[in-house]
């Protein structure tokens, strides 16, 4: 890409329209060349066609999650990647959800996403995906995402900088050159640590390339008592008013469990 | 072979401080027919293991706490990528709890401890696992608790009734009870084979797998792992009794696939099931 150095990376998004929203805002007035959305437009949220019709009218650009992926074939459920029964039990209650109140234009249009997204930055070759490069759903963690294993990623699917999201949990890691990998977060819920904002990512490349995360407060309140009005469950609006995972908690491993209260 | 993202390491041989009636592989106190890995045993698979940019590490045995090196070689582990430990849970006293806690809290990788129970009380533990090692389990437990280690107890189904949901959430309030609020629970299949085979019955010949697709192939754990041993690198952690899963004695040898012809290969498929976490 000509000119562009500074992308914004917008993680899950979970139907939560209200960080979309103030996103796209903090995005506008911190000022990027490009912003794209990493999948994962549904799930714990309510009215999941807000986000789709948002993108669209905005005019901005992403992949496939596995949640668009499901949608678009109309799977029976989300192959969020969980093995837990107790997981897959309230992934099922959002996916169930989620698909019955998506516009069957919407899942047609989720169905034309690319599954990744490369560009070439700065003579970086960057490589946006949803769960990994390899996997729509795989999940990684950083306690779980050793360097060898993310340089082996990075040599088997072409890629200088990795981008992934999926896992809800942001982070970066340097690996040494023009290496990096980032999990850009999720705008969908917090970050399971007791705040309520949610997390995008800035990615600046130049001769190198570095990495914020942002933190993005918005009116959650708002989308709490929507999620009430709707009838979701209670744990996922507790989730949004504390900042602490109360659901899909048995996917995380010991160092990231640990950290939440739940 | 599809991808090594998980490297086992069979660090107590098939060497046990007990003799359980359905272990697949027949460990005891007497078992020898895989050795103890030494510290520098695992460092030079390690080293291998980084080249080939592995995922995670499980160790298992055997007890994995019977080999006086435990400590050091997950030192050298947790330097590198997540550890997992598979434990009957009897030799985590206080002091090795400890360490274990420093381990974790020293590395940016996570340390997973899983613990083996066999019932739901002592009375059907025991009688799998022999007498009095239920009591000996629940001190380990609430050693680990009192360190803040949450580990995740396995169960097979050798457990009364653990396959369905009211048995899973009957469980959880079991784990709960022993003093951790986040109850952490996998159930694994049994493999008719080692000593499962003389408490139950061993694999009739229709229980193989007849074709397999190379989609369907690759969600087998064999399609992703690897085990280490004394003796040489083996398709998975269950087979290292049949001389024909010994694969190569490097890793790099044994990047290849492997014939599904094994009666284990056959409830690996048909029950989902993998060794990992």
């Amino acid at each position: 890409m000509h000119n562009v150095n500074r992308i914004a990376l917008i993680g899950g998004i979970y139907s939560n329209y209200h960080a979309l929203v103030a996103t796209l805002a903090d995005i506008s007035c911190r000022g990027a060349d490009a912003t794209f959305f990493l999948g994962d437009l549904g799930a714990f949220g309510p009215h999941p066609d807000r986000v789709p019709a948002l993108l669209i009218e905005r005019g901005i650009g992403g992949i496939q999650g596995n949640y668009e992926e499901s949608l678009a074939s109309g799977s029976a459920d989300c192959n969020c990647g969980y093995t837990d029964p107790r997981d897959n039990e309230y992934a099922q209650i959002s996916y169930d959800y989620t698909s019955e109140n998506t516009s069957g234009v919407y899942k047609r249009w989720m169905g034309t996403l690319p599954k990744e997204i490369r560009l070439e930055i700065n003579g970086h070759r960057v490589l946006l995906s949803h769960g990994s490069p390899r996997r729509i759903n795989e999940f990684l963690w950083r306690s779980t995402s050793p360097d060898p294993f993310l340089h082996r990623l990075g040599d088997e699917h072409g890629a200088d900088v990795i981008v992934c999201t999926h896992t809800g949990l942001h982070w970066h890691k340097a690996l040494g050159g023009k290496r990096h990998v980032v999990n850009a977060g999720v705008i969908g819920r917090p970050a399971n640590d007791g705040r309520t904002n949610v997390w995008y990512t800035m990615l600046t490349i130049g001769a190198e390339a570095s990495v914020e995360f942002i933190p993005v407060d918005y009116d959650h309140a708002a989308l709490a008592a929507e999620m009430r009005a709707e009838r979701l469950p209670e744990e996922f609006i507790q989730t949004i008013e504390s900042g602490w995972w109360t659901t899909c908690l048995e996917a995380l491993p010991p160092k990231e469990r640990s950290a939440g209260r739940f | 072979m599809m991808s090594l993202d998980t490297l086992w390491f069979q660090v107590a041989g098939t060497i046990c401080n007990i003799t359980c009636t359905h272990c697949f592989i027949s460990c005891s106190p007497k078992n020898h027919s895989h050795e103890m890995l030494s510290l520098a045993d695992v460092e030079i698979r390690l080293a291998e293991a980084r080249e080939l940019g592995v995922r995670e590490y499980y160790f298992t045995g055997g007890e994995p706490f019977l080999n006086r090196d435990m400590i050091p070689i997950l030192a050298a582990t947790l330097r590198q990528g997540p550890a997992t430990v598979l434990t009957n849970g009897m030799l985590l006293r206080r002091e090795i709890c400890r360490q274990l806690r420093e381990l974790a809290d020293g590395s940016e990788y996570s340390l997973d401890i899983r613990v083996s129970l066999d019932g739901f009380d002592a009375a059907t533990h025991d009688a799998i696992r022999g007498a009095g090692v239920w009591e000996r389990v629940m001190i380990g437990l609430r050693n680990l608790a009192e360190e803040g280690i949450n580990p995740s107890i396995t169960v097979t189904e050798a457990a009364e009734g653990i396959a369905s949901s009211d048995g899973r959430a009957r469980f959880l309030e079991l784990i709960r009870s022993f003093g951790f609020d986040r109850p952490r629970l996998k159930v694994l299949p049994l493999f008719r084979i080692g000593a499962e085979a003389s408490r139950t019955r061993a694999y009739a010949d229709w229980e193989r797998i007849e074709t397999l697709s190379d989609a369907d192939a690759g969600v087998l754990q064999c399609s992703t792992c690897r085990m280490v041993t004394s003796k040489g690198v083996y398709v998975c952690p269950i087979l290292i009794d049949a001389d024909d899963a010994r694969m190569g004695n490097s890793i790099a040898e044994t990047l290849r696939p492997f014939p599904l012809a094994h009666g284990a290969c056959h409830t690996c498929w048909v029950t989902g099931m993998s060794c990992t976490t």
